[in-house]
């Protein structure tokens, strides 16, 4: 008995000793912060491409939206309000003129200038595919004076403001002259902007940790915060993101007050966060994401529209977005490929795949196309936690209504570069791979990569379908919202027909904050003004 | 002696020549694109194919080897595809955390095992060779991700007296190293404190049935002088080895507690640069593990002749 008490004792003597040390020690860390407000936020992932135009990788376009500032940006209502620029249509609607608000600053103190924007929205328009469908109808684009900006178009572009506005997969962020003047085929390599925080080169550990201060000279706008539009008015001295690779510990460390913001929780770990009373989970971007199937249009079976129409009617959404997200509470069945909470999105003709699977229509889908049982190359990521659980699904899905398919597993990077592939399966082609798209990307017809036509220019997966082409064209003349609406829905009912993609349903990712952090807007963007920290 | 390492420092350029040649290819005929990472998923096939180019991955395979090469050479570990940054800073950024955790794993694991096996040894077949076992069996056996996560819900969640995760460099005081780098170093040293105290447990067991052990023993010399003079001191050529082994281990990269106690080091950047396909940042920390690995195996071979004189270079 004597020797396990006098162990006990020596024991706690060392626990008193080791926590006296720590204790004594830690205030140390702190002392640096002191005085400041930091939010440290943990990101969805690293920042290690730093160049918003070169890149759709949503982490960069975050960094963009920090550090850069935009003409002007959709608001919560998706209508393009003035952010650093006021606008004049002529009446024709050929000519665009862009007035620049007062107290534009770069952070190297240079002003903001017409000869800036426009070198800055010409780098854009040589990546952004939008912004390609604007500079095919250019005349002219150049600053008339320090503060004028004038665009010239040779046929009326009606959704213009939409393309330059938008929040996702490229924004034509601006950047002083000397750095859009960069090839946009290379990453520029100074990181100078207008935006309401500045980037701090010298604590930028790529992948790790990046570092933005508040800008003291930034003005922002009167209105009040809305998306991306409205008045940037910062509250803070500084936001650190930081990079988590483990789930549980980034939620272990919000809980233990370490970080005061996670970007995105698993649904599986949100009930550890829920019983937390320093910290409120909800939903900021009420968008979300869709999850699609992207079929092989060049090769067989997928090149004959009746098999893309079997496979359409083998798979379930609500049984796909179950198993990827559990919680009904955080997934949307939902057929408009546009999205459903958008202006443009509309559910017309989906309840092939909203009804749930219909085995028997896709078997007699398959019979009347002569299926001669060819194996789909369904390919399937296993890296990537929002993309695992689809191939799964589909295959077996698919199997039942009588297709071969051959499921093979790789990393997201063989994925990406095999999708590229033109060539037919046997020679290292595929047949069917899943995606997923923030809603933003895919809300319009000209920004949903998806709905390109172009056979050889389109995306991964080639379609060669000009009738979507003229519906497309029939959009960009189409003047004011229910005309567009209009062409939208046709376009809605020609994918459903011609299975363009397949769209699998919406999800939401919920993120997780400290209490002590409110006056967050809602915003399918992530964004760091407006909010405040107050002390814990 | 010079001379031998002399001959050793020079037989590692064709080891290093035949890993970087090894690595080279390996990369190359890996499926993975690493201007696709770049440009992002809506990129269209002439984008990629024009970035492709700028990138010089479009040259041909011995062009880019021999450019590498020329770099090397020169010094120059090159720049990260991704980020543009230069591949020795991000190396140097890296290295720090991972050294400093490994030097103070393997620390605590030498302080612990080396006693631990040496008393099981000295009392074979009693509970506390038992225990020491038991213990071994169990650090080998249970996954070190597990280790962590019970380490942090006790001593980060329920007692408070360490942060949960993160990593401060010794510059920045000692106390928010320490606070931060001893939980990752406790869960680490415990499969070498399991492995290190078999195997000082195994060697001391042979040393201790010789008769020179005897001899000290019947000519009345102090026991733990022969425990630690002279059987420890003949029994530590393999648990040098192990050590040196397990050192080379943990520098060369511990992928999940670095992800578990969100440590920036060299396995993660290792792994993100493999998903990434970040050809110079992965080709870059392949050699510098291989040279770790000759570096480390050189220093345990020059130690073993001063601990066991018979051992002449």
């Amino acid at each position: 008995m004597l020797p396990l008490r006098s162990a006990l004792k020596q024991t706690r003597g060392l626990a008193a000793a080791f926590a006296a040390t720590t204790a004594l020690l830690a205030p140390a860390s702190l002392a640096a912060q002191e005085g400041e407000t930091t939010i440290t936020a943990v990101m969805h992932s690293g920042l290690r491409v730093l160049d918003p135009v070169i890149t759709t990788a949503h982490i960069t376009r975050n960094h963009g939206y920090m550090i850069y500032d935009v003409l002007t940006a959709v608001d919560a209502n998706f209508e393009p309000q003035p952010q650093m620029a006021s606008w004049e249509i002529s009446e024709d609607g050929l000519t665009y003129t862009f007035t620049l608000r007062d107290g534009l600053k770069f952070h190297d103190g240079a002003p903001v200038t017409g000869e800036d924007v426009v070198a800055s929205l010409k780098r854009w328009g040589e990546r952004d595919s939008g912004g390609q469908l604007i500079f095919d109808v250019t005349e002219s684009l150049e600053a008339t004076d320090d503060k004028t900006v004038v665009w010239t178009l040779t046929e009326a572009f009606a959704p213009l403001l939409t393309v330059i506005s938008k929040q996702s997969a490229v924004p034509p962020f601006i950047m002083p002259k000397r750095v859009a003047e960069t090839s946009p085929d290379e990453t520029i390599t100074e990181y100078i902007g207008s935006g309401p925080f500045v980037f701090n080169q010298d604590e930028y550990e790529p992948g790790v940790n990046v570092t933005y201060e508040k800008f003291d000279d930034y003005v922002p706008r009167d209105e009040e915060a809305s998306w991306m539009a409205g008045g940037k008015v910062v509250n803070v001295d500084r936001v650190v993101w930081t990079t988590m690779p483990d789930a549980l510990t980034a939620i272990n460390a919000l809980s233990a007050g370490e970080i005061d913001y996670l970007e995105q929780v698993q649904i599986d770990l949100l009930p550890i966060l829920e019983s937390s009373p320093d910290v409120t989970v909800e939903t900021r971007d009420e968008l979300g994401y869709v999850t699609i199937g992207r079929p092989n249009h060049l090769h067989p079976p997928f090149d004959n529209k009746l098999v893309r129409q079997a496979a359409m009617a083998a798979l379930d959404q609500e049984s796909m977005l179950q198993t990827m997200q559990g919680d009904p509470a955080y997934y949307n069945v939902c057929g408009a490929i546009f999205g459903c909470a958008t202006p443009l999105g509309d559910e017309a003709e989906s309840e092939i795949v909203t009804g749930g699977a219909d085995i028997e229509k896709a078997k007699a889908l398959l019979e009347e196309a002569g299926y001669d049982g060819t194996p789909i190359t369904l390919m399937a990521p296993t890296d990537v936690t929002t993309l695992i659980n689809q191939p799964v699904v589909a295959a077996q899905a698919l199997r039942e209504a009588g297709f071969e398919v051959d499921m093979q597993s790789m990393d997201w990077q063989s994925v990406v570069q095999r999708r590229a592939q033109q060539s037919p399966v046997s020679e290292g082609g595929w047949n069917l791979f899943f995606t997923n798209w923030m809603v933003p990307e895919i809300s319009d017809p000209l920004i949903n990569v998806m709905v390109n036509g172009r056979g050889d220019d389109a995306w991964f997966g080639w379609p060669d379908d000009p009738e979507i082409e003229e519906l497309r064209k029939k959009f960009m003349k189409a003047e004011g919202a229910e005309a567009q609406k209009a062409v939208a829905v046709e376009i809605q009912k020609h994918v459903m027909d011609n299975v363009n993609y397949i769209m699998m349903g919406e999800y939401l990712i919920p993120q997780a904050r400290r209490n002590a952090i409110q006056n967050m807007i809602p915003s399918p963007v992530p964004v760091f003004w407006n909010m405040t920290k107050e002390a814990e | 002696m010079l001379v031998y390492i002399l001959k050793r420092v020079l037989a590692t350029i064709p080891v290093m020549l035949i890993v970087a040649v090894f690595v080279f290819l390996l990369l190359r005929l890996t499926p993975g694109d690493p201007a696709a990472i770049l440009a992002g998923d809506a990129a269209t096939p002439a984008q990629l194919e024009r970035i492709r180019d700028r990138l010089g991955l479009n040259d041909p395979l011995l062009t880019q080897f021999f450019t590498w090469m020329g770099q090397l050479l020169r010094g120059d570990l090159g720049v990260s595809l991704l980020s543009n940054t230069s591949v020795a800073g991000m190396l140097g950024d890296r290295l720090g955390p991972t050294l400093n955790i490994a030097l103070m794993t393997i620390t605590i694991s030498v302080l612990l095992a080396v006693p631990m096996g040496v008393i099981a040894a000295w009392r074979h077949r009693t509970w506390v060779d038992f225990l020491v076992m038991s213990f071994s069996v169990l650090g080998f056996s249970v996954p070190v991700f597990v280790i962590g996560y019970i380490l942090i819900q006790i001593f980060a969640i329920e007692l408070r007296w360490v942060p949960v995760q993160g990593y401060k460099a010794p510059s920045e005081g000692f106390g928010a190293f320490f606070s931060r780098a001893i939980l990752p170093s406790l869960t680490l040293a415990t499969i070498y404190v399991a492995l290190i105290a078999r195997m000082t447990r195994a060697s001391m067991l042979e040393v201790l049935g010789e008769d020179y052990i005897r001899t000290a023993r019947a000519k009345g010399v102090r026991e733990n002088v022969v425990l630690f003079r002279h059987a420890l001191r003949n029994a530590a050529v393999p648990i040098l080895t192990i050590i040196g082994t397990g050192f080379a281990l943990l520098i060369s990269g511990v992928v999940v507690t670095e992800s578990v106690f969100n440590i920036p080091g060299i396995g993660r950047l290792t792994v993100d640069a493999i998903l990434a396909r970040d050809y110079p940042v992965i080709q870059a920390m392949i050699l510098l593990t291989a040279g770790i690995y000759v570096f480390v195996n050189l220093l345990v071979d020059v130690s073993y002749s001063f601990f066991d004189p018979r051992i002449r270079y």
